[in-house]
């Protein structure tokens, strides 16, 4: 059987990128011999319950407040959480998941209240630009890289943990402390973009064995750069290339 | 026309042009400097530049510098129409390219999304040309649904400007019916990256094929006065049985689509279909797109490509081509915009079957989103390089600065 990356509404999530979050996890997957494809929810389809991994980008206000009234009512989504289904979240998804939102208008929004954070909006000038942060995720070593572009201010309570610490001039959620994500239960949130998962291959893999399990060796495609290869994984361990199974005579 | 401007503006411009000049001679930013300074002795010089011209704006994400080209071209050209060809698209650079054609009373200008309203409050447009838009430079311009609706709020601004504007495109037509009566241009478009919001009630827009309706409020795709059609060739049919083919020199869906849009403002102005489009024939670049330099052993097209909508239009154009060896450059400077995720939107894999070789400062992530697309290829350290290093036919795809770059090289 198949694993299912489910890609959640990228008409309205989809700003920045995010959707490659959704082809990063399902490629990594293929180059481990396990057969795999994105399921793209579209904006009239309904939410499978049964995916391995849910993925959610960013957007723009009113599409957020689209997102957000089309994902309350989906009992698929509901039950893809409730028996803790790996989710990736960036930005607007990331607030679409939390409690509640604030948009720049000053309307509250409910949140999907599957993690314990609440966003308001920022008082300054948008934070744009690289950055980088210091995972906190058990299980994270190499920093996390990518680009922000928000202007939120994401608070976590007590039920949430922050996914990493932004260095430097870098936001993070914005609230002054340098942390960066949300992390409750099966979802990971994040305001870094790049996409995330391009930039970071261990989140990546981190995100696919909660949901399949140890992984089998990645093995990336011949005819790539070999600085290339590298950045796809060649620094996990089990990770070679084809070139590197053949010199070793497998 | 300078004879008629008020002492203060007449010294704007004689001093304008005067620095103007010697920044060409000495070959610094002469296409905005003359502007700037007329700007700094007089501020209303554009206004005063504008009073008696015809003037057509021409703004959207991807197409200005060509459809402006074209719009003039099609409008009789050099001899009698003001343009700001350089693509100085700024309020500095238009009123330099006022400044220069001072007896034309056609100009043709293309505007920066940003500054269609400053642009439009000064000259009066008697039209206003709206290509498409589509994310592009998220970090420095902000979000496409912002940038339309102030273009929106400038056509409403103006009531008198014609507005031409394109219909299958969900954030143009909302601005485009901030207008009373535009007329719409419509063709086949690929790219629906931006469309899920409607542009009037914020509600979902659902696509159909070629047809998109909101869900809330029912705004739908107008229908196309003008519009792209494609029978025994290609041409352009307009109201009244009007169809003039298209026999342009300039390659790709896109530039067929801008050549329409130059028939329609065309006609709007009292230019015959047929003779706008015998007019665009001998077109065969703008501003360094499009241009193939040969080399020994083989041939570059320079082709420009700075967004997921951009490059949509791009691979169409390769897509009707044999699978040459293609060379991708991607840099993220100022002008370009710092965040790379949007290669993320471009649907790379319709490169299989192209040797592909990757340059430019982001080659690194550029490798990356090859990778993950499936596509075999190599980086080189300098794009112009790596295509001298190829034998025959070589497409060049570049973002801003990497296409200024290698033009610049390849000048
Ligand atoms: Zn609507």
């Amino acid at each position: 059987m198949s694993a299912r990356i489910v890609l959640l509404l990228p008409e309205v999530l989809g700003t920045y990128g995010d959707a490659g979050n959704a082809a990063v996890l399902a490629t990594r997957l293929r180059w481990r011999g396990i057969d795999a494809a994105v399921h793209t929810v579209g904006w009239d389809d309904a939410v499978p319950e049964g995916g391995d991994v849910y993925v959610l980008g960013g957007g723009e206000d009113a599409a957020q407040l689209l997102a957000v009234d089309r994902l309350r009512d989906s009992t698929g989504l509901r039950r893809a959480l409730d028996r803790g289904a790996p989710t990736l979240a960036v930005c607007a998804g990331l607030q679409i998941l939390g409690r509640s939102f604030t948009v720049a208008d000053g309307t509250r929004v409910t949140g999907l209240e599957v993690l314990d954070v609440e966003t308001v909006p920022g008082r300054g000038a948008r934070r744009i630009g690289d950055v980088t942060a210091d995972p906190l995720l058990p299980g994270l070593t190499d920093p996390l890289v990518g680009f922000e572009n928000h202007g939120g201010v994401t608070t976590l309570g007590a039920d949430a943990a922050p996914l990493a610490r932004v260095r430097g001039n870098g936001a993070g959620n914005g609230t002054g402390d340098r942390l960066e994500g949300a992390v409750g239960g099966s979802v990971v949130g994040t305001y870094v973009h790049g996409p995330v998962l391009a930039r970071n291959p261990a989140l990546a893999d981190l995100l696919l064995t909660r949901a399949l399990g140890a992984l089998p060796p990645l093995e990336v495609p011949e005819g790539l750069p070999s600085s290339t290869a590298r950045r796809l994984g060649a620094r996990f361990p089990g990770a070679f290339t084809a070139a590197d199974r053949r010199r070793a005579g497998a | 026309m300078t004879d008629r401007l008020p002492p203060r503006a007449r010294l704007a411009v004689v001093a304008a042009r005067g620095v103007s000049g010697m920044a060409r001679r000495t070959g610094r930013h002469g296409s905005v400097i003359g502007g700037r300074v007329a700007t700094v002795l007089d501020r209303r010089v554009l206004a005063r530049l504008a009073v008696g011209r015809t003037v057509v704006l021409v703004t959207g994400t991807n197409g200005k510098t060509t459809t402006t080209s074209m719009i003039a071209r099609a409008l009789g050209g050099d001899g009698e129409v003001a343009t700001n060809h350089l693509g100085a698209n700024m309020p500095d650079g238009i009123t330099t390219a006022l400044l220069d054609a001072p007896d034309r009373r056609l100009a043709v200008m293309e505007v920066d999304e940003s500054y269609l309203g400053e642009v439009a409050a000064a000259t009066d447009p008697a039209a206003i040309v709206l290509l498409n838009f589509s994310r592009d430079q998220l970090d420095r311009v902000g979000e496409v649904r912002t940038v339309a609706r102030r273009v929106g709020d400038a056509v409403a601004a103006h009531p008198r400007a014609r507005v031409v504007a394109f219909a299958d495109d969900v954030l143009c037509a909302g601005a485009g019916l901030r207008s009373a009566a535009p007329l719409w241009v419509s063709s086949p478009s690929s790219w629906t990256g931006d469309a899920g919001v409607c542009p009037r009630c914020d509600g979902p827009v659902t696509h159909a094929g070629l047809r998109w309706t909101c869900g809330s409020c029912g705004c739908e795709r107008p229908p196309g006065n003008w519009a792209l059609v494609h029978d025994d060739g290609w041409s352009a049919r307009g109201p009244d049985g009007v169809e003039v083919p298209l026999e342009i020199a300039l390659p790709g869906h896109a530039n067929r689509l801008n050549a329409t849009f130059a028939i329609a403002v065309a006609a709007e102005l009292g230019v015959a279909p047929a003779v706008a489009a015998a007019r665009l024939r001998g077109l065969e670049q703008v501003g360094g797109r499009y241009r193939t330099v040969t080399r020994p052993g083989g041939s570059t097209r320079l082709l420009l490509a700075k967004n997921p909508a951009g490059w949509a239009q791009v691979l169409d154009l390769l897509d009707e081509g044999p699978g040459r060896p293609v060379v991708v450059a991607v840099n993220s400077r100022e002008a370009d915009g710092r965040d790379v995720s949007w290669l993320w939107d471009v649907p790379f894999e319709r490169l299989a079957g192209h040797p592909v070789v990757v340059a430019g400062d982001r080659s690194a992530e550029l490798s990356v989103r090859l990778a993950y697309a499936g596509l075999p290829h190599r980086i080189a350290d300098d794009a112009v390089g790596a295509t001298r290093d190829t034998l025959g036919a070589v497409d060049l795809v570049g973002n801003y600065t990497a296409f200024h770059d290698a033009t610049r090289v390849l000048a």
